[in-house]
């Protein structure tokens, strides 16, 4: 189909000028607001305690969620792609559903399951804080990202086939030898890929988060609900222009990784 | 070989073990255990106790919750809103998805790159960025903070990416003879698009919505600041059971939260109908699966709630996203 220039342009215009006004110009005015007053301002609005308090707070999260789902994601792979077991489909469809449930149902989902009236509420009268503390945002956190690492090695395991591992195993090697030396570094690109949206997914969790928190300034607040704080609660407009080009910073410095990572895959 | 096999005779074992579960030490089974565990305690017990919990005061209370005045008005609103920014994006996806599949133009791996920015973005941060253009203190003197177009504005941004990343690649592949066939003998443009082209994305236009349906449905980081959360107004569902949470009744918000469930399971399992679409393959290329109209694209199922910047090339066709209960 051979447009006219006119109706080429046209359709030229139409998608720019929504990208324009939807994306360019937001992102654009944040960046002025937050950076306008000066680079000086900007970054000590952003090392404030309560903002380094609530960059601790995330990378802490990080650190315990992204060990445990990029592991476990790599044996429930491994698991998925080459045993033969039964109830596979119900682990299939409990790593798509937090695909499909909203961040705020999660929350609501972890205070039935852990909160003072919830079936393990017995651990919160007996003093074990789960929700609206640091475990219930870890917990939070994980169910968001429970199926990247999964779903970015079935496809590569599947590909790759078990032949190399059998001949491994009948020349002798333990499966821990086979997984160090022939699975690990033949998935480590996928391995490497689905971290990273692991990372950036849970860097910027916030309904979940927001709903098992404590919410306290310097103490339960995550970068995302510190946003929140100082937009809705603390009136400081800048302050949260300033936390959110932070936070966004950290995002696309991930999303440029995995960019990055994509073109030395496909040169590989 | 022979000397490795008598030294190591369980190696016929190890064969099994390492094609079975390699990594957890041999033990049959053990790998099973424990991811069953990990997705049990991480996602199906916390949704089980949900689920539990919304008819904790039996199925009269959970309807009694589900359908009071200020459930079914943010629910209106959060399906009102969710369908008209799928058909606005189905539209300007599918012609932004043209553009870059068949224009040329300087800039135009910039434009490329920004549509992956929405599901990059943290979804507050979104709010933030749209607030500051849009919100009480915009540089341009338009105020969209808590008016249902401010809500629309910020769903329409976290849902961009889905029409367009659908239907790009499915236009890109398509096979331009049946587009030239059509124009040599005779077809004008409208006729061409309504019997060549328009049959081949279709799928991918519907897919790609009904994705951006169900992403705008649970919709919450987003809409969170710029939506103002006025009861009946702009309080999409997701706030509703906040707020439901914030004053001591999570009886109520369980029992919302599960209809939400519902509402998304329902739009998923729709979209494995839609791109089951038999007529794609006919007019498209005889050896393309249906199904890949969307698997093959580089929109996903993880893009619905999950902000994952999105990567051509990696998502490969034989992906398995299985099933959505």
């Amino acid at each position: 189909m051979r447009l006219s220039t006119p109706a080429r342009l046209t359709l030229r215009t139409i998608a720019i000028a929504y990208l324009a006004v939807l994306v360019v110009l937001p992102i654009a005015t944040v960046l002025t607001k937050a950076l306008g007053p000066g680079l000086a301002s900007f970054w000590a609005s952003i090392t404030t305690p309560a903002a380094i308090s609530a960059l601790n707070l995330t990378l802490l999260i990080l650190a315990i969620v992204v060990p445990l789902n990029v592991i476990l994601g790599t044996v429930a792979a491994l698991a998925l792609v080459r045993g033969r077991f039964r109830g596979k489909a119900v682990i299939q469809t409990l790593l798509d559903l937090p695909f499909a449930v909203s961040p705020v149902v999660v929350g609501v989902a972890l205070i039935s399951l852990w909160g003072a009236s919830g079936w393990f509420g017995a651990l919160a009268g007996a003093g074990v804080k789960i929700v609206f503390a640091v475990p219930g945002m870890v917990l939070a956190t994980a169910f968001v990202t429970v199926p990247f690492v999964v779903r970015e090695l079935e496809p590569v395991l599947r590909e790759l086939g078990d032949d190399q591992e059998q001949a491994a195993a009948t020349l002798g090697a333990t499966p821990w030898q086979t997984f160090w030396r022939i699975t690990l570094p033949s998935i480590r690109w996928g391995l490497l890929y689905g971290t990273l949206l692991t990372i950036s997914r849970g860097l910027g969790e916030y309904g979940a988060v927001l709903l098992v928190s404590s919410n306290l300034p310097g103490v339960s607040q995550t970068l995302t609900l510190l946003v929140h704080h100082r937009y809705v609660d603390a009136a400081n407009a800048y302050g949260a222009y300033t936390a959110a080009t932070l936070l966004m910073g950290l995002s696309l410095v991930t999303l440029l990784a995995t960019a990055l990572l994509e073109r030395s895959r496909r040169t590989a | 070989m022979t000397a490795t096999l008598t030294r190591r005779p369980d190696a016929a074992a190890n064969v099994a073990a390492a094609s079975g579960r390699p990594g957890a030490g041999g033990r049959p089974g053990l790998a099973v255990g424990v991811v069953v565990l990990w997705l049990g305690v991480v996602v199906a017990l916390p949704l089980a106790a949900l689920t539990v919990a919304s008819f904790g005061e039996g199925v009269g209370g959970f309807v009694r919750a589900a359908t009071s005045p200020g459930a079914v008005a943010a629910l209106r609103t959060t399906l009102l809103l969710s369908a008209a920014v799928a058909i606005l994006n189905a539209v300007v996806g599918a012609v932004i998805a043209w553009v870059l599949a068949r224009d040329e133009f300087p800039g135009k791996r910039i434009v490329d790159a920004l549509i992956d920015l929405p599901f990059a973005l943290p979804t507050i941060v979104t709010s933030i960025v749209l607030l500051s253009l849009f919100g009480p203190s915009s540089p341009i003197g338009v105020r969209l903070n808590a008016t249902p177009l401010g809500v629309a504005v910020a769903l329409a941004f976290v849902t961009l990416p889905f029409v367009v990343r659908s239907v790009q690649p499915v236009l890109a592949e398509l096979d331009r003879e049946a587009e030239e066939a059509a124009a040599s003998l005779g077809a004008s443009n409208l006729v061409t698009f309504k019997t060549v082209i328009w049959p081949a994305i279709r799928p991918a236009v519907l897919g790609g919505a009904a994705l951006a349906f169900a992403r705008s449905v649970g919709e919450f980081g987003s809409v969170a600041l710029i939506g103002g959360n006025l009861p009946g107004r702009t309080q999409v569902a997701s706030q509703y059971i906040a707020q439901r949470i914030e004053i001591g009744d999570p009886a109520g918000a369980a029992a919302v939260s599960v209809t939400l469930l519902a509402i998304a399971a329902l739009v998923l399992v729709a979209i494995r109908y839609v791109t089951r679409d038999r007529r794609v393959t006919t007019v498209a290329s005889p050896d393309r699966s249906d199904s890949d109209a969307l698997t093959g694209s580089r929109v996903r199922l993880a893009d619905v709630n999950g902000v994952s910047p999105s990567a051509p090339g990696l998502k490969s066709g034989s992906r398995d996203s299985g099933g959505v209960g």
